[in-house]
């Protein structure tokens, strides 16, 4: 245990260390951007992470110059990494809103520290997701045509298809995420404005402050904006997974055709979401020693929030298996009782039950939550159960359907890894420079937490009997 | 396409022209005269097409029209010009664009319409026979065979070969120049350097003079060959095919002392017994086997005579075998044992009816009795088939066996020999390879055959051929092979489609082939090679063949013979008539002994798309699935799963297998393994055609050459042969590797008694809610439909008479311009066909199941799933019902194919119509069928194009288009007529009549799908006792 972070057998802890004051807070959060000097390990994880997004960039180029039929994809199996990726990594952009939007409506306060750099998360997570499907497309160059747009031929996009819908709300969702990501940051970027010592710095941080002066009149303003924005982001955690699910279920093939994939996909994807939050936390509290921003209650919390999504994506699997037994279909019998747990991919199956389902019962007890080396672990292995998750629904659906003649396996190629891993580096490379420029954790609302654990506002103070053990 | 050939009744159809004929005796002197010139020079388009300076003087665009009438403009000019233009489109790598002024035509040529095909009449061969066709010609060029109605051996329809030959003609890697030891050489100075070796040969009677074809069945050709032996006393004439059917000739030798055809009559026979023969799609009559075959197990036609049954003893699963009523998986010499009993059983004398079975043939021996049975209940309905790869003693016993049974002049009848030729193929290649060695063969001519390549492994004819003992080796070939590449002169041989020639069919029937377009690369026929040597050097392929027939038909008026011979396909009363003939008790034949149970035997089989290897360099043979196994690209050793099991050979998934080596008397070969359901036990089978080292870019290296096994001794089949495994893996290339139809009602099968008992078996447990109460809108095409408004298309596929030979896979190829995509893609599971032959096998035994065919086109549902889910809109529905695909509006999100319960989209995951860009290529295409891109999706449209024609004549003459107007090429090339399609608005349509059967069915109809296509469940007729018998056997009774 860092000698830094509480002791976890002491009372539950606060969601900021005591002891804070404005100043505290204000200096410590804006030197880990204006003081802090460039460390050679920042450089280092920039370098790993380029290098990927340079394995990114080559593998679109090359893609776009032979086709995407560098991929796995085939005959049955149309869809194949792109797509995996495409849920995967809206889901994860899922514990971005959720935290910002939701959790500020329940006044949950809890989620001051983590909101920012989740919100960018969010961001990094929906363009690695809206990558993935331009490029899956058979002529990408066109894929302004699933927009409506007025155009001489008067055509417009197939309405009745899901993936018109996956546009409206993929796009909605980006642009309202990065809406509520940069209003939220105003506050700050008048804060670095002001302190920072370097004269281009200053410029542009005040460009993007869009000339805050801290008056009360923006104060009320800003802070309306905000509650508004957090009210039109709510819905959209429902609505894009949900929709996202819908390019699966409105399908007649067996293993997508199944109702309980809108609310199955959400817990789904807050799961994967909240599981990404903590993998990310942990390396970057430890790294930026954010012991008094970033507590053991946060964990605490978003390891509840894991477990109990756990359950209910397994109350998902066991539904899927459920219908499959109840309803008379026998390709559904078929595609789920059998040819999931027992097929050719039964050890991606097995593993996602472990990563998703099993893995995380360990959260039921204290000393797992408040161990971080395990809790970060969890984490990671949910992200891998979710990955499996998604490469479970569309390959193993896919690749044995109605007619037998038509089977066939599925695999990736190098290109299809290359693309995958080029998308997690893309998005590291966007973390690692937010952090490094950005107010990663909001000064501003944490300076409304300092304020509201000194004048006695906050729950959270004495709020030990219900967020405690 | 039955209305192609119903000569300008219905205007606005494509139908053939009558061919006005160049009969002026000057041109042939002219031609002549330019070639005694030397290399042809011409100055500018119409002097190319002319044959090159000197002939500018009667230019049809300029001459007097009193001089060169319209009418004169004559087809062959036609071609000439379109060849002209194709070298100006840089056909010919050499040619260069001429300084001239391209004009356009002033007075076009007779018939061509732009845009408007037009058919021609011809014939194309496989194994020397020929097969009648009907040749779409799209501005001069050839891009589509169909069958010819009026030809015995076409019906209309064609096999996959035929169909293939279309690629085959434009085959890039078609040998394009002659050579001179490796030299590009003009064809004049060989012209001179074989009227010297006539010269020669005349002084010593043509000792050392020899001559190698394939088979020949050509009318001029044989008469040039028998000229050739005249006048040449001691030269001699080998043929070889690799593939030969010496047992056939010699075991009618044996029966007659003579060699006969035998010609079947199908249609009368109530029970046919196959032993090792797949008659459907092999032999010269295959077409017409087939048609009669399926003819007596349609039991829903108004009239029709009873279900026929089927018995097949063989080997390694065939075609024939799928379609059998009983099929019993023995090896092939357990096969001729039984051909032995059962002559006994059915009374041939000097058998004894008193038979006893070894353990391993007990079921197999139950099942012949039943048989015998049966056959002698039905004297005189009854037929008895032996397969080419038997030996001729049991060939011979077949034909007294049919005797027997009184089917004589019933269902065979014997015709004199059509082809001609050593009756012994092997022998005489052998025997030449002797004469070889022995220093006998100064000159050897070889006219077509690559034996360098398929010649048996023991005679090492290629070794015999480089050696320096024949002096003067000539090779006349379509592609410069392995053999060509062993001899001091090649000459490129002219395609079928680009030559004239008369091939004979199974009956005799002559054809006279035409040239559809110029030789694209020059290319010469034996007609001409021969002419050399019988000192005729100035005679055309044309001027020999008419030469011949006038000879032949003594008609008053031979040119109109001629012009209606040329316009039908068929020269009349040309077929052979049947003869009269006893056979003879076998002299001396031992009785066949068994072997013992662990004695492995090794079968060689012609390939079923590439055959002996002479199409490995076409790509859609090569990409198309061999029937029963799926694979594709190479070939494989068919082993039975209780063999595999034994000495651990495992096919695994995404086409692993297991490499096991073959060893036979010391030789050996390695090859992947292919397990086959249905294989006899103690067979292993290996395919001919493969691991052609010259065969051109497609086909070198495709495979493994089993050649080296093969013995001229034991030309099809070696007992006691070693297989070992050895540790290493290769991958099939199979398009269909799960066998189970996993329980799934996907080919609804049923006994004839059963299907006699309940009707609608086919349409049991099928969805109430499917046949069409819905709470949602009728669709406009269904309304439509309903409402008899329009047009409506539809399809029936009969799976009774489906026999899987793939014919129709190839034609949809070759109609929709589908690219061949290569080994690597099909192993990536993503071939482009359009139309699949799916297979299943049925039935609790796996080494002796039943084999179960099921076309799948595009289902064209009423309510297709795919349609629904394109974001943009490229897939769509029209009001006749056809699911279209907008290819320009697709941006490929590939949805459609996921959401299609059939899997019948295909993808173009790369460019591969890129493969299509080489010039010559590039004029195989329909040009009716939009070429595809990368990154959109394909699938069958019924053949739109074709409906659109039908429909635009329709509109000319504002009248429906009729309900069998359109025929898709699938349809008009399926040799049983399976598929059916038609308008269903028109009540009278045919398809309608066929989706009126209570067999009708939906594929996964509980989908609601509402298909277009439906299906026609499959019938079986077996013998009641043996299904005793089998349940008898049965572990589970």
């Amino acid at each position: 245990m860092h000698p830094q972070e509480p002791e976890s057998s002491s009372a539950p802890a606060a969601v900021l260390a005591p002891g804070h004051t404005f100043t505290t807070v204000t200096d410590q959060l804006s030197d880990m951007v204006l003081v802090r000097p460039y460390e050679g390990r920042w450089f280092l994880c920039l370098g790993v992470g380029f290098s990927l997004v340079m394995t990114l960039f080559t593998a679109a180029a090359y893609l776009l110059f032979q086709g995407v039929g560098v991929w796995g994809i085939d005959v049955p199996v149309m869809w194949g990494f792109a797509i995996v990726n495409f849920v995967w990594w809206i889901g994860i952009g899922h514990a971005g809103t959720l935290i910002s939007a939701i959790l500020l409506l329940l006044k949950q306060d809890w989620r001051t520290s983590i909101n920012r750099f989740s919100e960018a998360m969010t961001l990094f997570a929906v363009a690695c997701a809206g990558m993935s499907p331009l490029l899956h497309l058979g002529r990408p160059w066109l894929f302004y045509w699933l927009m409506p747009y007025p155009n001489t031929m008067g055509l417009w996009p197939q309405w009745r298809s899901p993936l018109v819908w996956d546009v409206f709300a993929v796009s909605t969702y980006g642009t309202v995420s990065v809406i509520f990501w940069y209003v939220g940051l105003i506050p700050d970027l008048a804060t670095f404005r002001d302190r920072s010592k370097n004269r281009w710095a200053k410029m542009g941080y005040g460009v993007f402050a869009l000339g805050w002066n801290g008056s009360a009149k923006h104060w009320h303003r800003y802070r309306t904006a905000y509650l508004i924005l957090a009210g039109l982001a709510t819905p959209l955690v429902v609505s894009v997974h949900s929709v996202v699910s819908l390019d699966f279920a409105v399908s007649v093939l067996p293993g997508w055709h199944t109702t309980v994939f809108p609310p199955y996909f959400v817990a789904g994807a807050i799961f994967s979401g909240f599981a990404m939050v903590v993998t990310l936390a942990i390396p970057f509290r430890a790294w930026y020693g954010l012991y008094d921003y970033i507590t053991a209650r946060h964990l605490d919390n978003m390891a509840k929030i894991i477990l109990a999504t756990s359950l209910m994506v397994g109350y998902g699997y066991f539904m899927e298996g459920f219908m499959a037994w109840y309803g008379s279909s026998s390709f559904e019998k078929f595609a789920l009782l059998y040819n999931r747990p027992f097929g050719p991919y039964a050890h991606s199956w097995r593993m996602m039950v472990f990563c998703n389902v099993l893995a995380p019962q360990i959260l039921w007890f204290k000393w797992a939550r408040s161990n971080v080396g395990l809790l970060w672990v969890v984490s990671i292995i949910v992200n891998i159960g979710m990955w499996l998750e998604r490469y479970v629904i569309v390959i193993t659906s896919l690749h044995r359907d109605f007619l037998p003649s038509s089977w066939s396996m599925y695999h990736g190629t190098v290109w299809d890894y290359a693309t995958y891993y080029g998308t997690l580096g893309f998005f590291f490379t966007l973390l690692i420079l937010f952090i490094r420029f950005l107010p990663a954790i909001s000064i501003t609302e944490m300076r409304e937490l300092v304020h509201k654990t000194q004048h006695g506002h906050g729950r959270t103070t004495e709020a030990s009997p219900e967020t405690g053990s | 396409m039955s209305h192609i050939h119903e000569h300008g009744q219905e205007p606005g159809t494509p139908h053939m022209i009558e061919l006005p004929i160049l009969d002026d005796p000057g041109e042939a002197a002219e031609r002549r005269g330019d070639r005694e010139r030397g290399p042809m020079l011409w100055r500018h388009l119409e002097e190319y097409a002319r044959g090159g300076a000197g002939v500018s003087s009667d230019l049809g665009e300029f001459a007097d029209p009193g001089v060169e009438v319209l009418d004169d403009a004559s087809r062959r000019d036609f071609l000439k010009y379109m060849g002209a233009s194709l070298a100006l489109g840089g056909i010919s790598g050499c040619a260069y664009q001429p300084p001239e002024a391209v004009v356009p035509y002033v007075q076009a040529p007779e018939l061509l319409a732009s845009g408007k095909p037009i058919y021609f009449a011809s014939a194309l061969t496989h194994m020397g026979f020929a097969t009648g066709v009907l040749v779409k010609s799209a501005m001069g060029r050839p891009v589509k065979v169909e069958g010819n109605p009026d030809h015995p051996a076409s019906l209309g329809a064609t096999d996959l070969f035929a169909q293939a030959d279309m690629l085959g003609l434009y085959d890039p890697d078609r040998s394009q120049t002659l050579l001179h030891s490796g030299r590009v050489e003009i064809w004049e100075r060989l012209q001179t350097a074989l009227l010297d070796a006539r010269e020669k040969y005349l002084a010593r009677k043509g000792a050392g003079l020899r001559f190698l074809t394939q088979t020949v069945a050509s009318a001029t050709l044989q008469a040039q060959f028998a000229n050739l032996l005249k006048t040449f006393p001691e030269a001699k004439w080998h043929a070889y095919e690799s593939v030969s059917r010496d047992s056939v000739r010699a075991g009618s030798t044996l029966a007659y002392g003579e060699v006969y055809e035998s010609l079947h009559h199908i249609e009368r026979a109530n029970v046919i017994a196959a032993f090792d023969s797949d008659f459907l799609v092999s032999g010269p009559g295959r077409i017409k086997d087939a048609r009669a075959f399926s003819k007596r197990r349609d039991v829903d036609a108004p009239g029709a005579a009873p279900m026929n049954r089927l018995y097949v003893f063989e080997s390694t699963p065939s075609v024939t075998g799928g379609s059998a009523d009983h099929r019993s998986p023995v090896a092939s010499d357990d096969v001729a044992f039984l051909v032995e009993k059962l002559a006994g059983l059915v009374g041939v004398s000097g058998y004894s009816s008193d038979v006893v079975f070894p353990p391993r043939l007990t079921q197999a021996g139950r099942i012949l009795k039943a048989m015998a049975a049966d056959l002698k209940a039905s004297i005189g309905k009854s037929l008895i088939l032996i397969g080419d790869n038997q030996p001729p003693e049991i060939h011979a016993l077949g034909h007294l066996i049919n005797h027997a049974l009184g089917n004589f002049g019933q269902t065979i009848e014997l015709l004199p020999r059509i082809d001609a030729g050593p009756a012994n193929q092997t022998a005489s290649i052998a025997e030449l390879v002797k004469d070889i060695n022995a220093g006998l063969v100064e000159t050897l001519v070889i006219l077509g055959g690559n034996p360098a390549y398929d010649a048996p492994g023991n005679l090492d004819f290629a070794g015999a051929l480089a050696s320096d003992r024949v002096k003067q080796r000539i090779h006349l070939g379509l592609y410069h092979d392995e053999t060509a590449a062993l001899c001091h002169w090649h000459v490129p041989a002219a395609h079928a489609l680009e030559s004239w020639g008369d091939p004979l069919a199974f009956d005799g029937t002559a054809t006279i082939q035409q040239p559809l377009i110029a030789p694209l690369f020059k290319g010469k026929t034996a007609h001409e090679i021969m002419a050399l040597f019988l000192g005729d050097p100035s005679k055309s392929s044309l001027d020999l063949i008419r030469e011949y027939w006038r000879n032949r038909l003594k008609a008053a008026d031979f040119d109109t013979v001629w012009k209606i011979s040329l316009r039908d396909g068929v020269i009349v009363g040309t077929g052979y008539k049947p003869v009269p003939a006893a056979p003879r008790p076998l002299p001396g034949a031992k009785p066949i002994a068994t072997v013992g149970d662990d004695v492995m035997e090794l079968v060689f089989r012609p390939d079923p798309t590439v055959w002996d290897g002479r199409y490995a360099n076409n790509g859609w043979l090569q990409e198309l699935p061999k029937p029963l196994t799926n694979l594709t690209w190479g070939n494989a050793l068919l082993v039975a799963p209780a063999v595999a099991e034994r000495l651990g050979l495992r096919n695994e998934n995404e086409g692993w297998a297991d490499v096991a080596e073959v060893t036979v008397d010391g030789r050996s070969i390695k090859l992947p393994v292919l397990i086959a359901p249905g294989q006899a036990a103690r067979t292993v089978t290996v395919h001919l055609g493969h691991g052609r080292r010259r065969a051109g870019k497609v086909g070198d290296g495709v495979g493994v050459d089993v050649g080296v096994l093969r013995t001229s001794a034991n030309p099809w089949s070696v007992a006691g042969v070693k297989i070992a495994k050895t540790g290493e893996r290769a991958r099939l290339a199979l398009t269909h590797a799960h066998y189970n139809m996993e329980g799934r009602n996907l080919v609804r099968t049923a006994t004839l008694a059963e299907y006699k008992e309940e009707p609608a078996f086919a349409q049991e447990g099928e969805h109430e809610g499917a046949r069409g109460e819905t709470l949602f809108e009728t669709p406009e095409p269904r309304r439509r439909h309903e409402a008899g408004e329009g047009n409506s298309w539809g399809m029936a596929i009969n799976l009774n008479a489906c026999i899987g030979c793939n014919a129709c896979v190839v034609a949809c190829q070759s109609e929709n311009n589908i690219p061949v995509v290569g080994r690597d893609q099909v192993l990536a599971s993503r071939e482009m066909h359009w139309l699949r032959i799916d297979r299943y096998f049925e039935g609790e035994n796996i080494d002796d199941p039943k084999i179960d065919f099921q076309p799948i086109p595009c289902m064209q549902c009423e309510k297709a799933p795919c349609e629904i889910v394109c974001p943009v809109g490229a897939t769509t529905h029209s009001v006749e019902g056809l699911n279209e695909m907008t290819y320009n509006r697709c941006v490929g999100t590939r949805y459609c194919s996921n959401n299609c319960p059939y899997k019948v989209r295909r993808f173009n995951f790369f460019h591969y119509a890129l493969n299509t860009t080489h010039p010559t290529l590039k004029m195989l295409q329909n040009p009716d069928v939009t070429v595809r891109t990368r990154g959109v999706m394909e699938k069958c449209t019924y053949c739109v194009q074709r409906i659109n024609g039908a429909r635009i004549g329709a509109e000319i003459e504002n009248r429906r288009v009729g309900g069998d107007e359109v025929t898709t090429a699938c349809q008009g090339v399926c040799p049983t007529k399976a598929i059916v399609f038609g308008n269903l608005n028109d009540p009278e349509a045919s398809v309608n009549k066929a989706k009126a059967s209570p067999r009708n069915y939906a594929l996964l109809s509980e989908l609601n799908t509402r298909p277009r296509t439906t299906y026609l469940a499959k019938l079986r007729n077996p013998n009641p006792e043996i299904e005793a018998i089998a349940r008898d056997a049965s572990p589970r009774a």
